[in-house]
């Protein structure tokens, strides 16, 4: 028998992590399963030990999620708005290359 | 030095999505479509959050005009960490031809109401891609501006911010009361994490017109055609250098 503190934060951490597949890249749907396969996968688990590895476990996940959101948000920003600025460094590398070029001393 | 600071959030279809033209051309379709706060505003908010962790800032006032719905982009501003908000509400229909000179207006008139020291802006918004509001929130509160901010740091009874222009950095002083708006490198925004916008919901969010403001939204634009981008043709393939230069010579290029 799962002790209530425990089962509080088991609900919360699940809790968390569907309010979190709402962003998440291939739709809340598919976030859904996978999450709810993972808790039904270890829903027999009775050693709080485990189901303490279990949570934080879990909470790695969110943690791993928020990276992931925001990385993907700065790179399509940096891809939209910013690429010439990347172009523009490589032409400034290119150019000092070839003045290097011509005049090697 | 405890300021107390207005941020904008504006109420944008999320980043992710694939925007689609309306087949009347006359904007896109915004209905069913998930919508967040402005990339750009995030951090701005944030920016916000981190002065008032660092003591620079003791009230963070979240601002959004715009339709009902504005009130969740406000909601997820107080989850970040502002203290309070202001829904200054703008019908859906109405807001389709609202622009930065009037947002400047209600912006400017709430800076001076709430007596902010400093507004945070992100420096422009994904959808309709403008970058003119916090430029014009200076103007009209004859305030000192620093846009496309990449650091903010405390000097004396001034700020220092580093802003991101071409091909480098420069870095500025300017005196408080400013405006500043936020470039993507200017930090990285945190996430607003249910049990956060479950207590941002008992913070206060006060709701305005922009009639309250005195400030008249007539619009200043006709909307004549909305239409996507013209789609890239495809590349041919050439065998040898001599077919490529034929083939440029037939298209007139050299």
């Amino acid at each position: 028998m799962m002790s209530s503190e425990l089962k509080l934060r088991v609900l919360s951490l699940y809790k968390n992590l569907l309010f979190m597949g709402r962003d998440y890249p291939k739709g809340y749907q598919y976030f859904r399963e996978r999450c709810n396969t993972v808790f039904k996968k270890n829903k027999g688990v009775n050693d709080p030990k485990e189901i303490e590895r279990l949570i934080n476990h879990g909470e790695f996940v969110k943690k791993e999620l928020q990276a992931l959101y925001y990385l993907r948000k700065y790179r399509t920003l940096k891809r939209r708005y910013y690429a010439d600025e990347d172009e523009m460094t490589k032409f400034r590398n290119l150019s000092n290359t070839i003045e290097k070029y011509e005049r090697p001393d | 030095m405890a300021m107390r600071a207005l941020v904008g959030c504006k109420r944008v279809i999320d980043y992710a999505v694939k925007v689609r033209v309306k087949p009347d051309k006359t904007g896109v379709v915004i209905d069913g479509v998930k919508h967040s706060m402005n990339p750009f505003d995030e951090i701005a908010v944030e920016e916000a959050v981190r002065m008032k962790e660092k003591k620079l800032v003791s009230e963070i006032v979240a601002v959004s005009c715009g339709p009902a719905q504005c009130q969740e982009t406000l909601r997820t501003a107080m989850a970040m960490g502002a203290d309070k908000a202001i829904h200054v509400e703008i019908p859906a229909k109405e807001f389709e031809l609202v622009q930065p000179i009037h947002i400047a207006k209600i912006l400017a008139k709430l800076a001076t109401d709430v007596k902010a020291d400093v507004v945070i802006l992100g420096k422009q918004a994904i959808d309709d891609d403008c970058n003119q509001t916090a430029q014009m929130t200076a103007a009209f509160l004859d305030w000192p501006q620093a846009v496309f901010a990449a650091k903010i740091e405390k000097d004396g009874d001034s700020l220092a911010v580093t802003r991101e222009i071409d091909g480098g950095t420069e870095t500025i002083k300017v005196n408080v009361p400013a405006v500043i708006s936020a470039d993507l490198r200017l930090n990285e925004p945190r996430y607003a994490t249910l049990p956060n916008i479950m207590k941002a919901k008992k913070k206060p969010m006060e709701k305005k017109t922009a009639k309250d403001l005195g400030v008249d939204l007539t619009p200043r634009i006709q909307v004549i055609s909305v239409e996507d981008p013209p789609v890239r043709e495809a590349g041919q393939k050439v065998d040898d250098v001599d077919q490529l230069i034929t083939k440029l010579k037939g298209l007139g290029r050299i």
